[in-house]
C-alpha cells in the first residue's frame, strides 16, 4: 500500500516534469529568435536533470545522480556559449 | 515501469509531497515559457523551475536515500548548490546578448542604454 501509493507519485511527477519538458521544446523549437531557442533549450535541459533524479528516487541508485550532475555541469557550459555566441558572432575570441 | 523503494510511512509521505511540489513549480516555470509574450518576460518564467522546483526535487532525493541507506546521505546539495550558483550567471548573459542584437537592430522596444548616452553627453 505504502510502496503503491509512493510509486503512483513518482509517476505522476515524472509526468509532469515531462510535459514542462515538452513546453521547453516547443520553445526551442518554434521561439520566434535565436535567443527564445537558447532559453528553451536551457529549460529542456534542467527539465532532463530533474527527471534523471526521480529515476534515482524511483531505482533507489546512485548511478542516476551522477548522470544529472554532468548533465547540470554541460548544460551550463552550453548555454554560456550560446550566449556568447549570440553577443560576439564567436565562442572563443 | 511502476517500481518504488521501500520506505517508511513518514519518508514516503515526505518523498511523495516534495515530488509533487517540485514537478509541479517546474512545470508552472515551463508553462510560462510557453505562454508568456516577449523575450524579456519569458526569461523570468525557467528560474522557477531552477531555484524551487530542482530545489524541492532534489530534496526529495536526499530524503529517499537517507531513509534507504539509515545514514544522512547529503550529495544531491552539489547539484543544487551548483544549479543556484549558474542560473543567474547563464540567464543574464542570455538577456544581455538578446540586449545587444535587439538594440544593434534598433525595432524592438529595448529600454534605451544610459551609459552610451551619458558618455557622449
Amino acid at each position: 500500500m505504502n510502496t503503491l501509493f509512493l510509486a503512483l507519485v513518482i509517476t505522476a511527477s515524472q509526468i509532469l516534469l515531462g510535459i514542462s519538458m515538452l513546453c521547453a521544446t516547443w520553445r526551442m523549437l518554434r521561439g520566434p529568435r535565436a535567443q527564445d531557442r537558447v532559453l528553451g533549450l536551457d529549460a529542456l535541459y534542467l527539465g532532463a536533470m530533474l527527471l534523471l533524479v526521480t529515476y534515482g528516487i524511483q531505482t533507489g541508485r546512485t548511478l542516476y545522480y551522477e548522470a544529472a550532475l554532468a548533465i547540470g555541469l554541460l548544460g551550463f557550459t552550453g548555454t554560456v556559449a550560446l550566449s556568447k555566441f549570440l553577443m560576439r558572432g564567436e565562442v572563443i575570441e | 515501469m511502476i517500481q518504488a523503494p521501500d520506505l517508511p510511512l513518514w519518508a514516503a509521505i515526505l518523498v511523495g509531497l516534495l515530488l509533487l511540489a517540485g514537478s509541479i513549480t517546474t512545470l508552472i516555470g515551463s508553462l510560462g515559457l510557453l505562454r508568456l509574450k516577449t523575450f524579456y518576460e519569458r526569461v523570468h518564467a525557467p528560474t522557477l523551475g531552477a531555484t524551487l522546483g530542482s530545489l524541492l526535487v532534489l530534496a526529495a532525493s536526499t530524503v529517499c536515500f537517507s531513509a534507504l541507506q539509515s545514514r544522512p546521505v547529503v550529495h544531491e546539495l552539489l547539484i543544487g548548490v551548483f544549479v543556484t550558483l549558474t542560473t543567474p550567471v547563464t540567464l543574464m548573459l542570455l538577456a544581455r546578448a538578446a540586449i545587444y542584437r535587439d538594440r544593434s537592430e534598433g525595432q524592438a522596444p529595448v529600454p534605451p542604454d544610459r551609459l552610451v548616452k551619458n558618455k557622449r553627453e
